[in-house]
Protein backbone atom coordinates (compact mmCIF):
# COMPACT_ATOMS: atom_id res chain seq x y z
CA UNK A 1 0.00 0.00 0.00
CA UNK A 2 1.48 3.35 -0.97
CA UNK A 3 -0.60 5.38 1.45
CA UNK A 4 -2.52 4.42 4.54
CA UNK A 5 -4.46 6.85 6.67
CA UNK A 6 -6.23 6.14 9.92
CA UNK A 7 -7.27 9.14 11.94
CA UNK A 8 -9.89 10.78 14.07
CA UNK A 9 -10.04 14.53 14.43
CA UNK A 10 -12.60 16.87 15.92
CA UNK A 11 -13.64 19.55 13.44
CA UNK A 12 -15.84 22.47 14.46
CA UNK A 13 -18.98 20.90 13.02
CA UNK A 14 -18.37 17.16 13.07
CA UNK A 15 -15.84 14.47 13.81
CA UNK A 16 -13.53 13.25 11.11
CA UNK A 17 -13.14 9.48 11.21
CA UNK A 18 -11.17 8.09 8.33
CA UNK A 19 -9.52 4.75 7.73
CA UNK A 20 -8.23 3.67 4.35
CA UNK A 21 -5.22 2.19 2.61
CA UNK A 22 -4.76 2.59 -1.10
CA UNK A 23 -2.40 1.20 -3.76
CA UNK A 24 -0.36 3.25 -6.24
CA UNK A 25 -2.16 5.19 -8.95
CA UNK A 26 -4.59 8.04 -8.55
CA UNK A 27 -6.77 7.88 -5.46
CA UNK A 28 -9.74 10.20 -5.33
CA UNK A 29 -11.09 11.41 -1.99
CA UNK A 30 -14.68 11.84 -3.04
CA UNK A 31 -17.35 13.64 -1.05
CA UNK A 32 -19.50 16.72 -0.97
CA UNK A 33 -18.16 20.14 0.07
CA UNK A 34 -17.59 20.25 3.80
CA UNK A 35 -17.29 16.47 4.23
CA UNK A 36 -13.74 16.82 5.58
CA UNK A 37 -11.79 15.97 2.42
CA UNK A 38 -9.40 18.90 2.70
CA UNK A 39 -8.75 18.14 6.37
CA UNK A 40 -7.70 14.60 5.42
CA UNK A 41 -5.30 15.76 2.70
CA UNK A 42 -3.90 18.45 5.02
CA UNK A 43 -3.28 15.79 7.66
CA UNK A 44 -1.31 13.78 5.08
CA UNK A 45 0.66 16.94 4.25
CA UNK A 46 1.32 17.71 7.90
CA UNK A 47 -0.54 21.01 7.73
CA UNK A 48 -3.14 19.70 10.17
CA UNK A 49 -2.31 17.63 13.22
CA UNK A 50 -5.03 15.02 13.82
CA UNK A 51 -6.18 14.27 17.35
CA UNK A 52 -5.38 10.59 16.90
CA UNK A 53 -4.25 8.11 14.33
CA UNK A 54 -1.46 6.99 12.08
CA UNK A 55 -0.42 8.01 8.56
CA UNK A 56 2.03 5.97 6.52
CA UNK A 57 3.50 7.29 3.29
CA UNK A 58 5.46 5.03 0.93
CA UNK A 59 6.43 2.78 3.83
CA UNK A 60 7.41 5.58 6.22
CA UNK A 61 5.20 6.49 9.15
CA UNK A 62 4.92 10.28 9.10
CA UNK A 63 2.36 10.61 11.87
CA UNK A 64 1.60 8.38 14.83
CA UNK A 65 -0.22 9.80 17.81
CA UNK A 66 0.64 6.74 19.92
CA UNK A 67 4.36 7.44 19.49
CA UNK A 68 3.91 11.25 19.51
CA UNK A 69 5.44 11.23 16.03
CA UNK A 70 4.57 14.10 13.73
CA UNK A 71 7.04 14.65 10.91
CA UNK A 72 7.02 18.35 9.90
CA UNK A 73 5.67 19.14 6.45
CA UNK A 74 9.03 20.00 4.91
CA UNK A 75 10.40 16.54 5.75
CA UNK A 76 7.48 14.56 4.30
CA UNK A 77 8.70 14.79 0.70
CA UNK A 78 5.41 15.50 -0.94
CA UNK A 79 4.09 17.75 -3.66
CA UNK A 80 0.90 19.65 -2.94
CA UNK A 81 -1.19 21.17 -5.73
CA UNK A 82 -3.49 23.68 -4.10
CA UNK A 83 -6.86 24.78 -5.42
CA UNK A 84 -5.64 28.39 -5.53
CA UNK A 85 -2.22 27.50 -7.08
CA UNK A 86 -0.37 29.52 -4.40
CA UNK A 87 2.48 30.54 -6.67
CA UNK A 88 5.05 32.82 -5.07
CA UNK A 89 4.25 36.28 -6.47
CA UNK A 90 7.77 37.68 -6.13
CA UNK A 91 9.42 34.84 -8.06
CA UNK A 92 9.38 34.14 -11.79
CA UNK A 93 7.77 30.98 -13.16
CA UNK A 94 11.25 29.50 -13.49
CA UNK A 95 12.08 30.30 -9.85
CA UNK A 96 8.72 28.97 -8.71
CA UNK A 97 9.39 25.71 -10.54
CA UNK A 98 12.84 25.44 -8.99
CA UNK A 99 11.80 26.37 -5.47
CA UNK A 100 11.51 22.75 -4.35
CA UNK A 101 14.82 21.85 -5.97
CA UNK A 102 16.75 24.07 -3.56
CA UNK A 103 15.91 21.54 -0.89
CA UNK A 104 15.79 18.26 -2.78
CA UNK A 105 17.77 16.91 -5.69
CA UNK A 106 15.63 16.31 -8.72
CA UNK A 107 16.46 14.38 -11.84
CA UNK A 108 17.39 16.74 -14.75
CA UNK A 109 15.57 14.47 -17.19
CA UNK A 110 12.44 14.85 -15.09
CA UNK A 111 12.86 18.60 -15.31
CA UNK A 112 12.88 18.67 -19.12
CA UNK A 113 10.01 16.18 -19.27
CA UNK A 114 7.82 18.20 -16.91
CA UNK A 115 8.45 21.52 -18.71
CA UNK A 116 7.67 19.89 -22.04
CA UNK A 117 4.61 18.00 -20.88
CA UNK A 118 3.01 21.02 -19.20
CA UNK A 119 4.01 23.40 -22.01
CA UNK A 120 5.81 25.75 -19.61
CA UNK A 121 8.77 26.64 -21.84
CA UNK A 122 7.33 29.95 -23.02
CA UNK A 123 6.25 31.02 -19.53
CA UNK A 124 9.53 30.66 -17.64
CA UNK A 125 10.45 34.35 -17.52
CA UNK A 126 6.99 35.54 -16.48
CA UNK A 127 5.67 36.42 -13.04
CA UNK A 128 2.55 34.72 -11.64
CA UNK A 129 0.63 38.00 -11.98
CA UNK A 130 1.09 37.76 -15.74
CA UNK A 131 -0.38 34.25 -16.03
CA UNK A 132 -3.93 33.18 -16.83
CA UNK A 133 -5.81 30.83 -14.49
CA UNK A 134 -5.00 27.75 -16.57
CA UNK A 135 -1.32 28.70 -16.84
CA UNK A 136 -1.11 29.17 -13.07
CA UNK A 137 -2.55 25.67 -12.62
CA UNK A 138 0.04 24.19 -14.95
CA UNK A 139 2.90 25.95 -13.14
CA UNK A 140 1.54 24.74 -9.79
CA UNK A 141 1.48 21.16 -11.09
CA UNK A 142 5.02 21.52 -12.43
CA UNK A 143 6.31 23.03 -9.21
CA UNK A 144 4.90 20.17 -7.15
CA UNK A 145 6.29 17.54 -9.55
CA UNK A 146 9.76 19.08 -9.70
CA UNK A 147 10.22 18.98 -5.94
CA UNK A 148 10.76 15.23 -6.39
CA UNK A 149 7.83 14.12 -4.26
CA UNK A 150 7.02 10.55 -3.25
CA UNK A 151 3.33 11.42 -3.30
CA UNK A 152 1.34 14.17 -5.01
CA UNK A 153 -1.57 15.77 -3.21
CA UNK A 154 -4.16 17.74 -5.16
CA UNK A 155 -6.96 19.61 -3.40
CA UNK A 156 -9.76 20.31 -5.90
CA UNK A 157 -7.19 21.58 -8.40
CA UNK A 158 -9.86 22.33 -11.01
CA UNK A 159 -12.52 23.88 -8.78
CA UNK A 160 -11.38 27.47 -9.29
CA UNK A 161 -11.28 27.15 -13.10
CA UNK A 162 -14.02 27.74 -15.65
CA UNK A 163 -15.27 24.86 -17.80
CA UNK A 164 -12.90 25.51 -20.70
CA UNK A 165 -9.86 25.64 -18.39
CA UNK A 166 -11.05 22.50 -16.59
CA UNK A 167 -11.02 20.49 -19.79
CA UNK A 168 -7.59 21.95 -20.55
CA UNK A 169 -6.06 20.88 -17.21
CA UNK A 170 -7.85 17.56 -16.64
CA UNK A 171 -5.80 15.65 -19.26
CA UNK A 172 -2.59 16.61 -17.43
CA UNK A 173 -3.76 14.67 -14.41
CA UNK A 174 -4.41 11.66 -16.63
CA UNK A 175 -0.83 11.95 -17.86
CA UNK A 176 0.49 12.32 -14.31
CA UNK A 177 -1.36 9.16 -13.39
CA UNK A 178 -0.14 7.23 -16.41
CA UNK A 179 3.40 8.55 -17.03
CA UNK A 180 4.79 9.15 -13.56
CA UNK A 181 5.32 6.50 -10.98
CA UNK A 182 4.06 8.73 -8.17
CA UNK A 183 0.91 7.97 -6.19
CA UNK A 184 -1.61 10.81 -6.28
CA UNK A 185 -4.20 11.71 -3.68
CA UNK A 186 -6.81 13.85 -5.38
CA UNK A 187 -9.70 15.60 -3.64
CA UNK A 188 -12.88 16.40 -5.54
CA UNK A 189 -16.63 16.62 -5.33
CA UNK A 190 -17.05 16.19 -9.07
CA UNK A 191 -18.31 12.74 -10.19
CA UNK A 192 -17.01 13.53 -13.67
CA UNK A 193 -13.45 13.87 -12.35
CA UNK A 194 -13.83 10.67 -10.33
CA UNK A 195 -15.07 8.77 -13.38
CA UNK A 196 -12.28 10.06 -15.52
CA UNK A 197 -9.28 9.95 -13.20
CA UNK A 198 -9.71 7.54 -10.34
CA UNK A 199 -7.77 4.32 -10.00
CA UNK A 200 -9.18 4.03 -6.50
CA UNK A 201 -12.01 5.95 -4.87
CA UNK A 202 -12.35 6.68 -1.16
CA UNK A 203 -15.91 7.85 -0.54
CA UNK A 204 -16.35 10.30 2.37
CA UNK A 205 -19.71 11.02 3.96
CA UNK A 206 -19.98 13.42 6.90
CA UNK A 207 -16.34 13.02 7.77
CA UNK A 208 -16.33 9.21 7.57
CA UNK A 209 -14.71 7.07 4.94
CA UNK A 210 -17.62 4.83 3.95
CA UNK A 211 -16.13 2.84 1.09
CA UNK A 212 -12.90 2.19 -0.82
CA UNK A 213 -12.87 0.64 -4.29
CA UNK A 214 -12.52 1.18 -8.02
CA UNK A 215 -14.41 4.01 -9.70
CA UNK A 216 -16.74 1.49 -11.38
CA UNK A 217 -17.52 -0.28 -8.09
CA UNK A 218 -18.03 2.86 -6.02
CA UNK A 219 -19.99 4.89 -8.55
CA UNK A 220 -22.10 1.87 -9.51
CA UNK A 221 -23.10 1.10 -5.92
CA UNK A 222 -26.51 2.62 -5.13
CA UNK A 223 -25.79 2.49 -1.39
CA UNK A 224 -22.75 4.80 -1.71
CA UNK A 225 -23.84 8.25 -2.74
CA UNK A 226 -21.56 10.83 -1.17
CA UNK A 227 -23.29 13.60 -3.10
CA UNK A 228 -26.81 12.28 -2.59
CA UNK A 229 -28.88 10.01 -4.87
CA UNK A 230 -29.65 12.92 -7.19
CA UNK A 231 -26.03 13.11 -8.32
CA UNK A 232 -25.46 9.36 -8.63
CA UNK A 233 -24.18 7.90 -11.87
CA UNK A 234 -22.44 4.69 -12.89
CA UNK A 235 -19.25 4.39 -14.94
CA UNK A 236 -19.07 2.19 -18.01
CA UNK A 237 -15.82 1.08 -19.64
CA UNK A 238 -15.95 1.35 -23.40
CA UNK A 239 -13.86 1.51 -26.54
CA UNK A 240 -14.31 3.80 -29.57
CA UNK A 241 -15.53 1.84 -32.62
CA UNK A 242 -16.44 4.58 -35.13
CA UNK A 243 -16.69 8.33 -35.65
CA UNK A 244 -19.85 9.33 -37.52
CA UNK A 245 -20.37 12.34 -39.75
CA UNK A 246 -23.44 13.51 -37.80
CA UNK A 247 -21.35 14.42 -34.75
CA UNK A 248 -21.76 11.18 -32.85
CA UNK A 249 -19.10 8.77 -31.70
CA UNK A 250 -19.98 5.10 -31.65
CA UNK A 251 -18.56 3.21 -28.73
CA UNK A 252 -18.76 -0.36 -27.61
CA UNK A 253 -19.15 -1.28 -23.97
CA UNK A 254 -18.41 -4.99 -23.74
CA UNK A 255 -20.14 -5.52 -27.09
CA UNK A 256 -23.07 -3.19 -26.44
CA UNK A 257 -23.14 -0.37 -29.00
CA UNK A 258 -23.73 3.13 -27.62
CA UNK A 259 -23.75 6.54 -29.27
CA UNK A 260 -22.24 9.55 -27.49
CA UNK A 261 -21.59 13.13 -28.60
CA UNK A 262 -18.29 13.44 -30.50
CA UNK A 263 -15.30 12.34 -28.44
CA UNK A 264 -11.98 13.04 -30.10
CA UNK A 265 -10.01 9.82 -30.37
CA UNK A 266 -8.90 6.96 -32.56
CA UNK A 267 -10.77 3.77 -33.17
CA UNK A 268 -9.81 1.37 -30.43
CA UNK A 269 -9.15 4.05 -27.79
CA UNK A 270 -10.47 3.16 -24.37
CA UNK A 271 -12.97 5.40 -22.61
CA UNK A 272 -14.80 5.69 -19.35
CA UNK A 273 -18.35 6.95 -19.76
CA UNK A 274 -20.33 8.22 -16.81
CA UNK A 275 -24.07 7.72 -17.12
CA UNK A 276 -25.95 9.91 -14.66
CA UNK A 277 -28.76 8.03 -12.89
CA UNK A 278 -31.28 10.77 -13.60
CA UNK A 279 -30.63 10.39 -17.32
CA UNK A 280 -31.68 6.75 -17.37
CA UNK A 281 -35.34 5.80 -17.95
CA UNK A 282 -36.48 2.27 -17.23
CA UNK A 283 -38.91 0.22 -19.30
CA UNK A 284 -40.26 -3.23 -18.48
CA UNK A 285 -40.60 -4.28 -22.12
CA UNK A 286 -38.27 -3.53 -25.07
CA UNK A 287 -39.28 0.05 -25.98
CA UNK A 288 -39.98 1.01 -29.61
CA UNK A 289 -40.62 4.32 -31.33
CA UNK A 290 -38.39 6.31 -28.98
CA UNK A 291 -36.00 9.05 -30.03
CA UNK A 292 -33.37 7.70 -27.67
CA UNK A 293 -30.55 5.83 -29.37
CA UNK A 294 -29.14 3.86 -26.48
CA UNK A 295 -31.23 1.06 -25.01
CA UNK A 296 -29.61 -1.62 -22.87
CA UNK A 297 -31.27 -4.69 -21.39
CA UNK A 298 -30.45 -5.83 -17.88
CA UNK A 299 -31.73 -7.05 -14.58
CA UNK A 300 -32.30 -5.18 -11.35
CA UNK A 301 -29.71 -6.17 -8.74
CA UNK A 302 -30.21 -3.58 -6.03
CA UNK A 303 -32.82 -1.03 -5.01
CA UNK A 304 -32.25 1.84 -2.62
CA UNK A 305 -35.29 3.70 -1.41
CA UNK A 306 -34.68 6.97 0.39
CA UNK A 307 -36.94 9.26 2.36
CA UNK A 308 -38.09 11.15 -0.74
CA UNK A 309 -40.28 10.03 -3.63
CA UNK A 310 -37.36 8.63 -5.61
CA UNK A 311 -35.59 5.29 -5.69
CA UNK A 312 -32.15 4.40 -6.98
CA UNK A 313 -31.96 1.13 -8.90
CA UNK A 314 -28.80 -0.73 -9.88
CA UNK A 315 -29.06 -2.64 -13.10
CA UNK A 316 -26.59 -5.26 -14.30
CA UNK A 317 -26.32 -5.11 -18.08
CA UNK A 318 -23.95 -6.57 -20.62
CA UNK A 319 -22.41 -3.08 -20.86
CA UNK A 320 -21.77 -3.06 -17.14
CA UNK A 321 -23.44 -1.74 -14.04
CA UNK A 322 -25.91 1.14 -14.58
CA UNK A 323 -27.78 3.26 -12.05
CA UNK A 324 -31.26 4.61 -12.69
CA UNK A 325 -33.24 7.07 -10.64
CA UNK A 326 -37.01 6.58 -10.89
CA UNK A 327 -39.94 7.47 -8.65
CA UNK A 328 -41.18 4.91 -6.17
CA UNK A 329 -44.59 5.25 -7.76
CA UNK A 330 -43.43 4.16 -11.21
CA UNK A 331 -41.31 1.43 -9.67
CA UNK A 332 -44.43 0.02 -8.02
CA UNK A 333 -46.53 0.47 -11.19
CA UNK A 334 -43.94 -1.47 -13.20
CA UNK A 335 -43.60 -4.10 -10.49
CA UNK A 336 -39.82 -3.67 -10.40
CA UNK A 337 -37.97 -5.61 -7.74
CA UNK A 338 -34.58 -7.23 -7.35
CA UNK A 339 -34.34 -9.82 -10.13
CA UNK A 340 -36.76 -8.03 -12.48
CA UNK A 341 -35.80 -7.70 -16.12
CA UNK A 342 -35.70 -4.07 -17.31
CA UNK A 343 -34.54 -1.97 -20.23
CA UNK A 344 -32.42 1.11 -19.57
CA UNK A 345 -33.05 3.96 -21.98
CA UNK A 346 -30.13 6.40 -22.02
CA UNK A 347 -30.60 9.73 -23.75
CA UNK A 348 -27.57 10.29 -25.97
CA UNK A 349 -27.25 13.95 -25.09
CA UNK A 350 -27.28 13.04 -21.43
CA UNK A 351 -23.65 12.03 -21.62
CA UNK A 352 -21.95 15.40 -21.43
CA UNK A 353 -18.47 15.54 -22.93
CA UNK A 354 -16.92 16.20 -19.53
CA UNK A 355 -18.29 12.87 -18.38
CA UNK A 356 -16.56 11.07 -21.21
CA UNK A 357 -12.90 10.62 -20.56
CA UNK A 358 -10.06 8.98 -22.42
CA UNK A 359 -7.89 6.42 -20.70
CA UNK A 360 -4.22 5.99 -21.45
CA UNK B 1 25.11 74.02 2.91
CA UNK B 2 27.83 74.40 5.55
CA UNK B 3 28.29 78.05 4.52
CA UNK B 4 24.57 78.69 4.83
CA UNK B 5 24.46 76.95 8.19
CA UNK B 6 26.71 78.09 10.99
CA UNK B 7 29.24 75.54 12.36
CA UNK B 8 27.09 74.86 15.43
CA UNK B 9 24.02 74.34 13.31
CA UNK B 10 25.87 72.11 10.88
CA UNK B 11 27.21 70.09 13.78
CA UNK B 12 23.66 69.57 15.07
CA UNK B 13 22.41 68.46 11.65
CA UNK B 14 25.32 66.02 11.18
CA UNK B 15 24.84 64.60 14.66
CA UNK B 16 21.11 64.19 14.13
CA UNK B 17 21.65 62.35 10.86
CA UNK B 18 24.23 60.09 12.51
CA UNK B 19 22.01 59.39 15.53
CA UNK B 20 18.93 58.76 13.40
CA UNK B 21 20.79 56.45 11.04
CA UNK B 22 22.22 54.28 13.81
CA UNK B 23 18.98 54.28 15.75
CA UNK B 24 17.21 52.96 12.63
CA UNK B 25 19.90 50.51 11.53
CA UNK B 26 20.51 48.95 14.93
CA UNK B 27 16.84 48.50 15.82
CA UNK B 28 15.80 47.11 12.42
CA UNK B 29 16.69 43.42 13.01
CA UNK B 30 15.01 43.47 16.42
CA UNK B 31 12.07 45.35 14.90
CA UNK B 32 11.57 42.69 12.20
CA UNK B 33 11.86 39.90 14.76
CA UNK B 34 9.41 41.58 17.17
CA UNK B 35 6.95 42.32 14.38
CA UNK B 36 7.11 38.68 13.21
CA UNK B 37 6.60 37.35 16.72
CA UNK B 38 3.61 39.64 17.28
CA UNK B 39 2.11 38.86 13.87
CA UNK B 40 2.62 35.10 13.67
CA UNK B 41 3.35 33.49 17.03
CA UNK B 42 1.17 32.73 19.97
CA UNK B 43 3.05 32.73 23.24
CA UNK B 44 2.39 33.60 26.88
CA UNK B 45 3.07 37.25 27.58
CA UNK B 46 2.34 38.35 24.01
CA UNK B 47 -0.03 41.09 25.20
CA UNK B 48 2.63 42.26 27.64
CA UNK B 49 5.29 42.44 24.92
CA UNK B 50 2.88 44.30 22.68
CA UNK B 51 2.22 46.80 25.46
CA UNK B 52 5.89 47.21 26.22
CA UNK B 53 6.73 47.90 22.57
CA UNK B 54 4.02 50.53 22.32
CA UNK B 55 4.69 52.14 25.72
CA UNK B 56 7.07 54.88 24.41
CA UNK B 57 4.29 55.99 22.07
CA UNK B 58 1.97 56.88 24.93
CA UNK B 59 4.31 57.73 27.81
CA UNK B 60 5.45 61.35 28.05
CA UNK B 61 8.90 61.32 26.36
CA UNK B 62 10.41 62.89 29.44
CA UNK B 63 9.30 59.84 31.43
CA UNK B 64 10.98 57.49 28.94
CA UNK B 65 14.11 59.63 29.14
CA UNK B 66 14.08 59.55 32.91
CA UNK B 67 13.63 55.76 32.96
CA UNK B 68 16.60 55.47 30.60
CA UNK B 69 18.63 57.69 32.89
CA UNK B 70 17.75 55.55 35.90
CA UNK B 71 18.48 52.26 34.13
CA UNK B 72 21.38 53.23 31.87
CA UNK B 73 22.91 56.05 33.94
CA UNK B 74 26.43 55.54 35.30
CA UNK B 75 24.96 54.20 38.52
CA UNK B 76 21.98 52.49 36.96
CA UNK B 77 21.86 48.67 36.96
CA UNK B 78 22.51 48.27 33.21
CA UNK B 79 24.57 51.44 32.97
CA UNK B 80 27.04 50.18 35.59
CA UNK B 81 27.27 46.84 33.78
CA UNK B 82 27.96 48.52 30.43
CA UNK B 83 30.44 50.91 32.07
CA UNK B 84 32.52 47.93 33.15
CA UNK B 85 32.64 46.93 29.46
CA UNK B 86 33.77 50.46 28.64
CA UNK B 87 30.45 51.60 27.19
CA UNK B 88 28.85 54.77 28.52
CA UNK B 89 25.51 55.86 27.22
CA UNK B 90 24.38 58.69 29.47
CA UNK B 91 25.33 62.14 28.14
CA UNK B 92 26.94 60.55 25.05
CA UNK B 93 25.75 60.54 21.44
CA UNK B 94 25.37 56.75 21.75
CA UNK B 95 22.80 57.42 24.45
CA UNK B 96 20.97 59.65 22.00
CA UNK B 97 20.91 56.68 19.61
CA UNK B 98 19.37 54.48 22.31
CA UNK B 99 16.75 57.10 23.22
CA UNK B 100 15.83 57.72 19.58
CA UNK B 101 15.69 53.99 18.82
CA UNK B 102 13.33 53.29 21.70
CA UNK B 103 11.06 56.19 20.81
CA UNK B 104 10.95 55.15 17.15
CA UNK B 105 10.58 51.41 17.80
CA UNK B 106 6.76 51.27 18.04
CA UNK B 107 6.37 53.01 14.67
CA UNK B 108 8.83 50.66 13.03
CA UNK B 109 7.23 47.53 14.50
CA UNK B 110 3.72 48.65 13.55
CA UNK B 111 4.61 49.20 9.90
CA UNK B 112 6.48 45.90 9.57
CA UNK B 113 3.84 43.95 11.49
CA UNK B 114 1.09 45.19 9.16
CA UNK B 115 3.07 44.03 6.15
CA UNK B 116 3.71 40.60 7.70
CA UNK B 117 0.02 40.20 8.45
CA UNK B 118 -0.68 40.96 4.79
CA UNK B 119 1.45 37.98 3.67
CA UNK B 120 -0.85 35.00 3.08
CA UNK B 121 0.26 32.19 5.45
CA UNK B 122 -0.91 29.81 2.72
CA UNK B 123 2.13 30.81 0.68
CA UNK B 124 4.34 29.85 3.61
CA UNK B 125 2.51 26.51 3.86
CA UNK B 126 3.09 25.95 0.16
CA UNK B 127 6.80 26.58 0.63
CA UNK B 128 6.87 24.06 3.48
CA UNK B 129 5.28 21.39 1.26
CA UNK B 130 8.14 21.99 -1.18
CA UNK B 131 10.65 21.10 1.50
CA UNK B 132 11.57 24.48 2.98
CA UNK B 133 12.34 24.73 6.70
CA UNK B 134 10.69 27.53 8.69
CA UNK B 135 13.82 29.67 8.57
CA UNK B 136 14.19 29.14 4.81
CA UNK B 137 10.52 29.98 4.29
CA UNK B 138 11.08 33.23 6.15
CA UNK B 139 14.19 34.12 4.18
CA UNK B 140 12.85 33.21 0.72
CA UNK B 141 9.13 33.98 0.97
CA UNK B 142 8.15 36.17 3.92
CA UNK B 143 11.12 38.54 3.94
CA UNK B 144 11.04 39.45 0.22
CA UNK B 145 7.28 39.98 0.41
CA UNK B 146 7.53 42.40 3.33
CA UNK B 147 10.36 44.55 1.91
CA UNK B 148 7.94 47.44 1.22
CA UNK B 149 6.81 47.32 4.86
CA UNK B 150 10.39 47.16 6.11
CA UNK B 151 11.29 50.23 4.04
CA UNK B 152 8.26 52.11 5.32
CA UNK B 153 9.04 51.12 8.92
CA UNK B 154 12.70 52.04 8.60
CA UNK B 155 12.06 55.46 7.09
CA UNK B 156 9.35 56.22 9.62
CA UNK B 157 11.76 55.27 12.39
CA UNK B 158 14.49 57.43 10.84
CA UNK B 159 12.20 60.45 10.64
CA UNK B 160 10.98 59.92 14.18
CA UNK B 161 14.56 59.57 15.43
CA UNK B 162 15.52 62.81 13.68
CA UNK B 163 12.81 64.64 15.55
CA UNK B 164 13.14 63.02 18.96
CA UNK B 165 13.51 65.64 21.68
CA UNK B 166 12.00 64.86 25.09
CA UNK B 167 13.63 61.54 25.91
CA UNK B 168 16.94 62.59 24.33
CA UNK B 169 17.35 65.83 26.25
CA UNK B 170 16.38 64.11 29.50
CA UNK B 171 18.75 61.16 29.02
CA UNK B 172 21.79 62.75 27.33
CA UNK B 173 21.19 66.48 27.90
CA UNK B 174 22.00 69.15 25.32
CA UNK B 175 25.77 69.32 24.86
CA UNK B 176 26.79 71.06 21.61
CA UNK B 177 28.87 68.75 19.44
CA UNK B 178 28.11 65.71 21.58
CA UNK B 179 24.44 65.31 22.21
CA UNK B 180 22.91 68.40 20.69
CA UNK B 181 20.64 67.12 17.93
CA UNK B 182 18.60 69.41 15.67
CA UNK B 183 15.55 69.65 17.97
CA UNK B 184 17.77 70.30 21.00
CA UNK B 185 19.67 72.92 19.05
CA UNK B 186 16.45 74.64 17.96
CA UNK B 187 15.35 74.66 21.58
CA UNK B 188 18.71 76.12 22.69
CA UNK B 189 18.71 78.80 19.98
CA UNK B 190 15.19 79.86 20.91
CA UNK B 191 16.27 80.26 24.55
CA UNK B 192 19.20 82.52 23.62
CA UNK B 193 18.70 86.17 22.58
CA UNK B 194 19.17 86.64 18.83
CA UNK B 195 19.07 82.92 18.13
CA UNK B 196 15.89 82.96 16.07
CA UNK B 197 17.48 83.11 12.58
CA UNK B 198 19.59 80.02 13.39
CA UNK B 199 16.53 78.26 14.79
CA UNK B 200 14.60 79.09 11.64
CA UNK B 201 17.36 77.65 9.43
CA UNK B 202 17.28 74.41 11.40
CA UNK B 203 13.51 74.32 11.12
CA UNK B 204 13.87 74.51 7.34
CA UNK B 205 16.43 71.68 7.42
CA UNK B 206 14.07 69.58 9.56
CA UNK B 207 11.20 70.05 7.18
CA UNK B 208 13.37 69.20 4.17
CA UNK B 209 14.78 66.05 5.75
CA UNK B 210 11.35 64.87 6.93
CA UNK B 211 9.69 65.50 3.59
CA UNK B 212 12.60 63.93 1.71
CA UNK B 213 12.44 60.84 3.89
CA UNK B 214 8.70 60.45 3.39
CA UNK B 215 8.91 60.90 -0.39
CA UNK B 216 11.84 58.51 -0.63
CA UNK B 217 10.03 55.85 1.39
CA UNK B 218 6.88 56.20 -0.72
CA UNK B 219 8.92 55.80 -3.88
CA UNK B 220 11.00 52.88 -2.59
CA UNK B 221 7.98 51.09 -1.16
CA UNK B 222 6.02 51.46 -4.40
CA UNK B 223 8.94 50.16 -6.41
CA UNK B 224 9.43 47.23 -4.05
CA UNK B 225 5.70 46.44 -4.07
CA UNK B 226 5.74 46.37 -7.86
CA UNK B 227 8.72 44.08 -7.89
CA UNK B 228 7.10 41.80 -5.32
CA UNK B 229 3.81 41.53 -7.17
CA UNK B 230 5.52 41.22 -10.52
CA UNK B 231 3.29 43.62 -12.41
Amino acid sequence: MSLSVRLTHQLPRFQLQVDFAVPAGLTVLFGRSGSGKTSVINAVAGLLRPDQGQITLAGETVFDSARALNLPTHRRHLGYIFQDARLFPHLSVQQNLHYGRWMRRADPKLHAHVIEMLGLGALLARRPAQLSGGEKSRVAIGRALLSGPRILLADEPLAALDEARKSEILPYFERLRDEFNIPILYVTHSPAEVARLATTVVALENGRSVAVGTATDILGDPTITPLGARSAGAVVQAVITAQHADGLTEISANGVVLFVPRVPGQRGQKLRVRVAAHDVILASTPPTGLSALNIVAGSVVDIRVGAGPGALLALDTQAGRLLARVTRRSMAAMGLQVGSRAYAVIKTVAMAPEDVGGMG
Amino acid sequence: MSSWLGPDEWQAVALSLKVAFWAMALSLPLGIFTAYALARWRFPGKALLNGLVHLPLILPPVVTGYILLVVFGINGPLGALLARLGITLAFQWTGAVLAAAIMAFPLMVRAIRLSIEAVDPKLEEAAATLGATRLWVFVTITLPLIVPGIIAGAVLAFAKAMGEFGATITFVSNIPGQTQTVPSAIYAFLQAPGGEPAALRLVVVSVIVAMGALLASEWLARRAAKRVQGV
